[in-house]
C-alpha cells in the first residue's frame, strides 16, 4: 500500500463475548489525516471497536487493516492466525490508545511514565527519551508537572500526561476511548484543546465521545453505532442536522 | 477526672509491670548473669549466622518461585495453571516439619548415591530394543544435596513458594486490569509489563503478609533440627541449657535472640513499604485532586 490508501480499513468485523455479539459487521475507511469521532448509546460497541483496533480484543471474523497491514492475524490459506506476541506488540506500538480512565502508571512520575515504553520498546537511551517527553509535556502544557506522580495531578492534567504518553511513540494513529467522560465539566475543556491541537498537526485519530461541540469542530467524519452497527456516517454537520435514520434522530434528540 | 476508666487501667498495669519486674529481678532461676555470659559464645553467634542465613537464601528463593508459581496459576494456559494449583495444593498441606524430616530423608530414595536426570524410563525402553545403557545426562551427589543445611534449604524453599505464590496472586490481582492493558497498548511485551508496571504495584500488597511470612520463616529455623541440621540457633542455645543444666536463662536468651533478629526484619519492612508506596502516598489527599486516585492507577 501507498501513503495515499487509507489508514484504517474494517471489512465485516465481528465480535462475540460468549453468546453475546457486540459488533455485527463493521466496515469503515479512515483515510489519513482523518479525524473519525464514533458517537452512539452505551453498549453500541463503540469502545469495543476501537480495542480491536489495536488487538486489545480478538475479533472473531472479519479483517482489519492499519497502514495496510492485517491487524492481529495472518492469513494463511483463507484462514486467520493470530501473530505471536512479538508481532502483535510491535504493531501496538505504532498506534496510541488514550483510555477513559487515563491508566497513568501511578507509581512513575509524569516524565517516566511518557519515557517508559521509548525506552523499554523502542530502546531509545535516557537521554533521548527524556527530552522528547519533556517537549510532549510541554505541548500537553504540563511543563511544571514532569516530576508529579499522577496521585498529584487533576483528572484533566493526568489525561493529557496519558496523551503525550501515547505520542512518544511516535504513532501514526491514535486512538481515543471516550477522553473526557470521567472528567468533571470544567476539566474537559483543556483535554479537548490537546485533541484538536494535535488534529490541526494532521494526525489522524478515531475518537469515541459524546462531546457533540468537538465532533463539529474538529470531525471530518461522523459515525453513529447502534447495537453494534453502523447506523449512519456523514460529514458531522450534515449528520447533526439532517439524520437519515430513525435511531440516529431519537439518540441526538436526547443528548443534543 | 475526666477519664477515670483510663487510669484505672493504667494503674493495674503498672502493678503487673512492677510484679514481672520483681520477678525478673528477685527469682534466682533467671541466673541473668550466666544468660548474658553464655549467649554470645562462639558457636551461639554460629548458630544466628546459620538461621539468618538459612532465613535470607530460604526467603529470596521462595519469593523467586512464588512468583514463577503466581504467573503460571494466572497464566490462561490450563496446564501451567493447574500444575501451579496442585504444587501449591500439596506444599500448604504438609506441615513444614514433616517437610523438613522427609527433605532429610530424602537419600532413602537415592541410595546408590546419585540423583540422575535424563530421560524417563530409559532402561526400560531401551530394554525393549535390546540395548544396554541408558540416557542420563548428569547426575549430583545425593549425600551432598540431601543432607543438613541444603535439604533444610530445599524443604523450606518449598514450603515457602506455596504460601509466597498465593501473595503474590492476590498482589497481582489487585493491580487495575487498565494497568496492563495501558502497558499492552504502548506496545509493551507480557514479561515487561509484569515487571516493570505490575509487579511493583502489586508490592504495595504483596510486601506486608511478606513480612509476615520473613518473621515466621525466622522462627521455623528452629525446626530444621529435624532435618538435622544441628549448628542453628535454638539448637545451640539448648545445647548450653542441657550441658549446663541452666534450661530456663537460655529460653530467656532465645526470646532476646529472636525478638532482636525481628526486630531488624521490621526495620527492613519499613524502608522496602516506603520504597513501593512512592506514588500512593498520603500527599495526595492534600491536594485539591479532581479523579480519587485511591491506589488503582488513577482509575477510580
Amino acid at each position: 500500500m501507498t501513503a495515499l490508501d487509507p489508514m484504517v480499513v474494517a471489512e465485516d468485523v465481528h465480535k462475540s463475548f460468549g453468546h453475546l455479539e457486540v459488533l455485527k459487521g463493521i466496515d469503515l475507511v479512515v483515510e489519513r489525516g482523518e479525524v473519525l469521532v464514533i458517537v452512539g448509546p452505551s453498549g453500541s460497541g463503540k469502545s469495543t471497536f476501537l480495542r480491536c483496533i489495536n488487538h486489545l480484543e480478538q475479533i472473531n471474523a472479519g479483517r482489519l487493516w492499519v497502514d495496510g497491514k492485517l491487524i492481529g492475524y495472518r492469513e494463511h490459506g483463507g484462514k486467520l492466525h493470530e501473530l505471536p506476541e512479538k508481532a502483535i506488540a510491535s504493531q501496538r506500538a505504532k498506534i496510541g490508545m488514550v483510555f477513559q480512565r487515563f491508566n497513568l502508571f501511578p507509581h512513575l512520575t509524569a516524565l517516566q511514565n511518557v519515557v517508559e515504553a521509548p525506552m523499554r520498546v523502542r530502546k531509545q537511551t535516557r537521554g533521548e527519551a527524556v527530552e522528547r517527553a519533556r517537549d510532549l509535556l510541554d505541548q500537553v502544557g504540563l511543563t511544571a508537572k514532569a516530576d508529579s506522580y499522577p496521585g498529584e495531578l487533576s483528572g484533566g492534567q493526568q489525561q493529557r500526561v496519558a496523551i503525550a504518553r501515547a505520542l512518544a511513540m511516535d504513532p501514526m494513529l491514535m486512538l481515543f476511548d471516550e477522553p473526557t467522560s470521567a472528567l468533571d465539566p470544567e476539566l474537559v475543556g483543556e483535554v479537548l484543546d490537546v485533541m484538536k491541537d494535535l488534529a490541526r498537526r494532521g494526525m489522524t485519530m478515531i475518537v469515541v465521545t459524546h462531546e457533540m461541540g468537538f465532533a463539529r469542530e474538529v470531525g471530518h467524519e461522523l459515525v453513529f453505532m447502534d447495537e453494534g452497527v453502523v447506523v449512519e456516517r456523514g460529514k458531522p454537520n450534515d449528520v447533526f442536522r439532517h439524520p437519515q435514520q430513525e435511531r440516529t434522530k431519537s439518540f441526538f434528540s436526547k443528548i443534543l | 477526672m475526666r477519664h477515670p476508666g483510663r487510669w484505672v487501667g493504667i494503674g493495674i498495669i503498672g502493678v503487673l509491670l512492677a510484679m514481672f519486674a520483681h520477678l525478673l529481678v528477685t527469682n534466682d532461676a533467671f541466673q541473668w548473669s550466666f544468660m548474658v555470659d553464655n549467649m554470645f559464645s562462639e558457636p551461639i553467634r554460629e548458630g544466628a549466622r546459620t538461621t539468618i542465613v538459612l532465613t535470607v537464601l530460604s526467603m529470596i528463593l521462595g519469593v523467586l518461585l512464588g512468583i514463577v508459581l503466581a504467573v503460571m496459576r494466572l497464566s490462561p494456559n490450563k496446564v501451567l495453571s493447574w500444575t501451579a494449583w496442585v504444587y501449591v495444593w500439596i506444599f500448604r498441606s504438609v506441615p513444614r516439619l514433616v517437610l523438613l524430616v522427609l527433605a532429610g530423608n530424602l537419600g532413602i530414595i537415592f541410595a546408590n548415591g546419585q540423583i540422575e536426570f535424563g530421560l524417563p524410563f530409559d532402561r526400560q525402553l531401551l530394554d525393549l530394543f535390546g540395548v544396554e545403557g541408558d540416557a542420563r545426562i548428569f547426575g549430583l551427589d545425593s549425600r551432598e544435596v540431601l543432607s543438613g543445611f541444603s535439604a533444610a534449604l530445599i524443604g523450606l524453599v518449598l514450603s515457602e513458594a506455596a504460601y509466597m505464590a498465593e501473595i503474590v496472586r492476590a498482589g497481582i490481582l489487585s493491580v487495575d486490569s487498565g494497568q496492563s492493558e495501558a502497558a499492552l497498548a504502548l506496545g509493551m511485551n507480557r514479561p515487561l509489563t509484569l515487571r516493570r508496571i505490575v509487579l511493583p504495584q502489586a508490592m504495595r500488597v504483596i510486601l506486608p503478609p511478606t513480612g509476615n511470612e520473613t518473621i515466621a520463616m525466622l522462627k521455623d529455623t528452629a525446626l530444621v533440627v529435624a532435618v538435622p541440621v544441628s549448628n542453628e540457633l535454638f539448637f545451640q542455645l539448648q545445647a548450653v541449657g542441657s550441658r549446663t543444666f541452666q534450661v530456663f536463662p537460655v529460653l530467656v536468651a532465645a526470646c532476646l535472640w529472636y525478638i532482636a533478629l525481628t526486630s531488624v526484619l521490621l526495620v527492613g519492612q519499613h524502608f522496602l513499604e516506603k520504597r513501593f508506596s512512592r506514588g500512593f502516598g498520603r500527599r495526595q489527599q492534600d491536594l485539591p485532586v479532581q479523579v480519587p486516585a485511591g491506589g488503582m492507577g488513577g482509575a477510580a
